[in-house]
């Protein structure tokens, strides 16, 4: 280090200067996360979803069981009954434990149908352990979360 | 009051001191036990385990495609690397290659995390060493490097970003842009980095001549990445044995002379800029075309073995597989660098003092969740 430099702590206040300039508000990047939501990214790969037809409000799931041997975790249970006038198998269980899922997303891309989605909901906490584990009405209404007054 | 023996109290025996696992500067769940002289380091031993999830076991019990989640959570401040890894050595399995467009995404992401990896090295780094604020900084810039793996996979740390054969996700329509202007961006960001630490008095007299490893204990001992580098030695994966057509793109190998602290640091940072050149000319140029190749549903590779490694942010991160004919491996092994570069620590600190261990533990760039598996 030069002498210049040693006697006159130009080190420091070159990195003085960087910290100075970072306090333009323009600088500042924090989110103010419970008061505003974040901005998610459309493929998010959040809270499952169970879709159902929009009209009649039936499921879109055939019960084929592809989602739940996709899962590394296996925690996907789909129960299924064959109708006997039909003979078509229909979705009688469905559920899904939410707690041991990492959100990889195989469960979406197995389902032939895309009845099974992962969404942008990420407020997933609940009081119980129990609470985690979503069965199939759950599953098709999605989370709701408290939202407080800020 | 307890009784101190005159002769204990003056005694300059050696003292056992634990340092960690709760540890903030052991970056995660490592524990330590030094060996000490007043302040100087006569010994450092690693007790290592305290993360340790089976990863090696969990993949005999999965199918190939269902243990890709799962090696995400090795290290996971780098988990696009890890996923890259995990993929070609299956490919190599199935002799199969992923299309020209998904290499180039692949190039893409796996750069875009190399940074992020670095960015929090050397935010955890200075915050080891003592400066405060470069942790914020760093962090700020790796939240756009996170937005574009959340806006292309939809998932921000353990990003599952590859498949076996190719992509699931097709790039989003503005993945080379967001990508292009992050690099503009970054480069002025790394040269504030830069003005708060590489010629700051108390950063260099931390670093400079502390923790030395010279290119031939690093080769004795296994060590790779950059602490390799900044011994002299040029070896880089991505020169030495090309993957994924790194071969296409123009890119230097920067390499230190003193093999201290101070020259990983220098050597990161560089790499950070050769990054950023690897990512214009990988994003300026993404080839149209499918990004998966022809893999069956059900993988079943045939009866053999492969071994394939990539130069990881933190060094050669290896997967040996070997297959039975079955749909899951009869046996994976993790060759992870942390876990080999970590080996070189009690060599490091030795004969140093105390503080230097944090330096030391910092540099070496450890993750527990790879150290552990």
């Amino acid at each position: 280090m030069r002498f210049f430099d040693k006697f006159f702590f130009t080190d420091l206040f070159t990195g003085l200067l960087t910290t100075f300039r970072q306090q333009n508000p323009r600088e500042i990047v924090t989110e103010q996360y419970p008061a505003q939501q974040p901005r998610i990214a459309e493929r998010y790969r959040g809270a499952p979803r169970l879709n159902v037809d929009p009209e009649s409000g039936d499921t879109l799931c055939i019960g084929c069981n592809l989602c739940a041997l996709a899962c590394p975790e296996n925690l996907i249970v789909v129960t299924t009954e064959r109708n006997a006038e039909t003979k078509k198998k229909e979705l009688t269980t469905f559920t899904y434990d939410t707690s041991r899922c990492m959100f990889c997303g195989l469960c979406e891309d197995a389902c032939p149908v895309d009845a099974l989605e992962l969404t942008q909901d990420f407020e997933l906490a609940s009081f119980t352990r129990e609470g985690a584990i979503w069965d199939r009405q759950m599953l098709e209404e999605g989370p709701k979360p408290t939202r407080y007054e800020y | 009051m307890s009784e101190i023996t005159q002769a204990t109290f003056l005694d300059s025996n050696e003292l056992v001191l634990n340092m960690g696992p709760q540890h903030p500067s052991t970056h995660g769940v490592l524990r330590v036990i030094l060996k000490l002289d007043g302040e100087r380091i006569l010994g450092a031993d690693c007790v290592i385990g305290y993360l340790h999830r089976g990863v090696e076991k969990i993949g005999e019990n999965r199918t190939y495609a269902q243990f890709n989640p799962y090696v995400d959570r090795m290290d996971y401040v780098a988990a696009v690397s890890n996923g890259l890894g995990y993929c070609l050595a299956v490919e190599k399995l199935l002799d199969v290659e992923a299309p020209p467009r998904a290499q180039v995404i692949r190039v893409i992401l796996t750069e875009l995390n190399r940074i992020a990896s670095h960015l929090v090295w050397l935010g955890t780094h200075a915050l080891d060493v003592g400066a405060l604020t470069p942790v914020f900084y760093t962090f700020r810039e790796r939240e756009e490097i996170l937005n574009i793996f959340e806006e292309y996979c939809g998932a921000r740390l353990t990003t599952h970003a590859f498949r076996i054969g190719g992509l699931q996700y097709e790039a989003y329509a503005e993945l080379a842009t967001d990508t292009l202007n992050f690099c503009d961006r970054f480069l002025a960001r790394i040269d504030q980095y830069e003005s708060l630490l590489t010629s700051n008095r108390i950063w260099v007299s931390r670093l400079r001549g502390v923790g030395i490893l010279n290119a031939e204990d690093c080769k004795r001992f296994g060590v790779t990445g950059p602490i390799l580098r900044a011994a002299g030695v040029q070896w880089d994966l991505r020169k030495a044995m090309p993957y994924s057509g790194y071969q296409k793109y123009d890119f230097d190998i920067p390499v230190g002379t003193n093999a201290d602290t101070y020259d990983r640091y220098l050597v990161r940072m560089e790499e950070m800029r050769q990054s950023v050149r690897i990512l214009r000319q990988a994003a300026a140029d993404i080839p149209e075309g499918p990004i998966m190749a022809k893999v069956p549903k059900v993988l079943k590779p045939p009866v053999g073995e492969a071994y394939v490694s990539i130069e990881a942010p933190k060094g050669e991160l290896g997967y040996y597989i070997v297959s039975d004919g079955s749909t899951q491996p009869y046996r994976l092994r993790v060759r992870p660098p942390s876990f080999i570069n970590l080996q070189a620590l009690d060599h490091m600190v030795r004969d140093t003092l105390l503080a230097d261990v944090v330096a030391v533990i910092g540099t070496i760039d450890i993750v527990l969740g790879e150290v552990d598996r």
